[in-house]
C-alpha cells in the first residue's frame, strides 16, 4: 500500500524524457566533442612520443616537422610535382573512375533487375572479381594495358563498381509491388515506371553503395600508383617511403585522408539533398 | 460511363504445382455506373485478388473480366485504385503525387496543378499541396490515394481496404469523407473491407465473401450510403433498428460462411 501511495507522490517524476529533436541534437553534440577530444589526444600523443624521442625521428617526426613539411611540399615540391599537384593528380583519377563507376553500375543493376538474362551474365562475373583484392589483378591490368593512365584508373574503378551494381540492384528490389502498380494503374508506361518510380525509389541506395565505393577507391588509389606514376599522392608517399623521407610519408597519409573526409561528407549533403524521404519511410 | 464485369471467373496460384491454391471460385459481379459495391470478408478469401482483377493486375485462370465488354487486359486509367497502405511516393510532395498521372499523360504542370489542386479541395486537403508524405498522418495519406486516383478521371473506383490501417475515430471520419467524394463524383467505387459495420453502412450492394475458396456468399441491396449522401447523420443511421438488425444478419453470413469453409477443411 505504501508503495502505491509512492510511486503517486509528486516529488518522484515518473514521466520518460521525450527523445524529441532536442534531446537528439545534445547527444549529437556530445558525440562530436568527444570525437574531437579523441583526435587531440592522439596528436598531443604523437607529439609527446616524437619529444621524448621514444622512436627516432626519423621513424616518427614530430607533428610540427609534418606541418613544415606541408608547407615546404605546397611551395617546392616532392619529387618534381608540389602537394597540390600530386593532389589534383590523385583527385582527379578517383573522381572519373568513380563518375564511371556510378553510370555503368546503374545501368548495370537495372539490367539485372529487369533482364534474367543479364543477371545470369553478370552476376558470375561480378561475384568472381569482387572479392580478389585490386592490388593482386593490378599486374594483370598492367601487362594489358600498359603503364599508363587507362591502367590507374580502370584499377580504381573495378574497386568501385561493385559496391554500386550491389546497392543499386539492393535498391530496385526493395521497391513496394503497390508503388509500381499505383504508376502502372495511373497509365505509366515501362519506361515511365523505371524513370519515375524504380529510379528515384533506389536513389538513396545508389548513394550510399557511392559513398562505400568512394571509401575503397581511395583505398586502391595508393596501389594503383605505385607502379609507373610520376604524380599523385600514392606515389608520392611511396617515393618517401624509398629515401626513408617518413615526414612526407605521414603528411601523404593525411592529405589522402582529410580529402577521403571531404568527399564523404559532400556526397552525404548531396544524399540528403537528393533523397530526404530517406529514413521517414 | 463504363461497365466492369467478372463472368465465371476462375483463379488458381500455383496451376501445376502440389501446392496450387483456388483464390476464387466461380464468381460472377458487376459494378453498374456510380454504383457503390462494397465486398465485405476475412482475410484469405479473395478479396484482394478480385480487385487485382479489376485493376488488371492479374489474368483469371478461366472466366472473363471486361470492362464495357472489352476484355481487361492490363492495368489503366480508366480504373483508378486506391491502396490499403497508401503507396505513395515519397519523393514527391502532396500535390506532385496527386498530378502524378497527369505528368504521365504529359500534360503540362499548369494544368495537372490545376486539376490536383480541384481533387485536393475535394478531398479536404487544400493548403497541404507542398507538404512531404512522411509529414502526414494516416488518414491525410488515404486522402492523397483518393485524390491521386480522381485526378485521372477514372470511370471506376478500386478501393483496397482503404481504411484498414486507421485508428477507429480517423476510420469514421473517412467513411463519410468517401461517401462525399462518391456523391459529388459519381463514379463507380469498388470498395473492399473486413469492418461489417463500416461495409453495411457504406454499400450501396455489399457481397458477402467466405474463404477456401473465395466465393461470393450473399449479395444484400443497401441504402444506408444513400441516407448518408441525402442529408442523414452517420450517427443516427447506425442507430436505426433497420441498421443494426441488418448488421447482425450480414455477421451471421460472414461467421456461417466461415464455419462452412472450416467445417469442409
Amino acid at each position: 500500500m505504501s508503495d502505491v501511495t509512492r510511486l503517486a507522490s509528486p516529488e518522484i517524476d515518473l514521466s520518460v524524457p521525450p527523445l524529441g529533436a532536442r534531446r537528439l541534437l545534445g547527444r549529437r553534440t556530445y558525440v562530436a566533442k568527444v570525437s574531437l577530444a579523441t583526435c587531440a589526444a592522439v596528436v598531443v600523443l604523437w607529439w609527446l612520443a616524437a619529444w621524448l624521442e621514444v622512436v627516432p625521428a626519423m621513424f616518427l617526426p614530430s607533428p610540427v616537422a609534418v606541418t613544415a613539411k606541408f608547407f615546404a611540399v605546397s611551395s617546392d615540391g616532392f619529387q618534381d610535382a608540389t602537394l597540390s599537384q600530386h593532389l589534383l593528380a590523385s583527385v582527379g583519377r578517383v573522381i572519373v573512375a568513380l563518375g564511371g563507376a556510378i553510370i555503368l553500375g546503374v545501368v548495370l543493376g537495372f539490367a539485372m533487375h529487369v533482364s534474367e538474362t543479364a543477371r545470369g551474365v553478370v552476376e558470375p562475373l561480378l561475384e568472381f572479381y569482387r572479392p580478389i583484392p585490386p592490388l593482386a589483378y593490378l599486374p594483370l591490368v598492367i601487362i594489358w594495358f600498359g603503364i599508363g593512365e587507362l591502367a590507374k584508373i580502370l584499377v580504381i574503378f573495378l574497386g568501385i563498381l561493385p559496391s554500386i551494381i550491389i546497392a543499386t540492384n539492393e535498391g530496385l528490389t526493395s521497391v513496394p509491388h503497390d508503388t509500381v502498380n499505383a504508376a502502372r494503374s495511373l497509365g505509366a508506361t515501362r519506361l515511365q515506371v523505371i524513370q519515375l518510380v524504380l529510379l528515384p525509389h533506389a536513389l538513396p541506395n545508389i548513394m550510399t553503395g557511392t559513398r562505400i565505393g568512394l571509401g575503397t577507391g581511395w583505398a586502391t588509389l595508393v596501389a594503383a600508383e605505385l607502379v609507373a606514376a610520376t604524380r599523385g599522392l600514392g606515389f608520392m608517399i611511396k617515393g618517401a617511403a624509398d629515401f626513408l623521407v617518413t615526414d612526407v610519408v605521414i603528411l601523404g597519409i593525411l592529405v589522402i585522408a582529410a580529402v577521403a573526409i571531404v568527399m564523404e561528407l559532400a556526397l552525404r549533403l548531396i544524399q540528403r539533398t537528393l533523397a530526404p524521404w530517406q529514413g521517414h519511410q | 460511363m463504363a461497365i466492369l464485369a467478372l463472368k465465371d471467373v476462375v483463379v488458381r496460384y500455383g496451376v501445376g504445382t502440389d501446392e496450387s491454391v483456388t483464390a476464387l471460385d466461380g464468381v460472377s459481379l458487376t459494378i453498374e455506373p456510380g454504383s457503390f459495391v462494397v465486398a465485405l470478408g476475412a482475410s484469405g478469401c479473395g478479396k484482394t485478388t478480385l480487385l487485382n482483377l479489376m485493376a488488371g493486375f492479374l489474368q483469371p485462370t478461366s472466366g472473363s473480366a471486361t470492362l464495357d465488354g472489352r476484355p481487361i487486359e492490363g492495368p489503366g486509367s480508366e480504373r483508378g485504385v486506391v491502396f490499403q497502405h497508401g503507396a505513395l511516393m515519397p519523393w514527391l510532395n502532396v500535390i506532385d503525387n496527386v498530378a502524378f498521372g497527369l505528368r504521365l499523360k504529359g500534360m503540362p504542370r499548369k494544368g495537372r496543378y490545376e486539376r490536383a489542386r480541384a481533387m485536393l479541395r475535394l478531398v479536404g486537403l487544400e493548403g497541404m499541396e507542398e507538404r512531404r508524405i512522411w509529414q502526414l498522418s494516416g488518414g491525410m495519406r488515404q486522402r492523397v490515394g483518393v485524390a491521386r486516383a480522381l485526378t485521372a478521371d477514372p470511370d471506376v473506383l478500386l478501393m483496397d481496404e482503404p481504411l484498414g490501417a486507421l485508428d477507429a475515430l480517423t476510420r469514421e471520419q473517412m467513411q463519410e469523407l468517401i461517401l462525399d467524394v462518391w456523391m459529388r463524383t459519381r463514379k463507380s467505387i469498388f470498395f473492399i473491407t473486413h469492418g461489417i459495420d463500416e461495409a453495411v453502412f457504406m454499400a450501396g450492394k455489399l457481397l458477402v465473401m467466405s474463404p477456401r475458396p473465395g466465393r461470393i456468399v450473399a449479395a444484400i441491396d443497401l441504402e444506408f450510403g444513400r441516407q448518408f449522401t441525402e442529408g442523414a447523420k452517420a450517427g443516427q443511421i447506425k442507430a436505426q433498428p433497420e441498421f443494426v438488425a441488418m448488421r447482425e444478419r450480414v455477421k451471421e453470413f460472414v461467421f456461417s460462411s466461415h464455419q462452412l469453409a472450416e467445417a469442409t477443411l
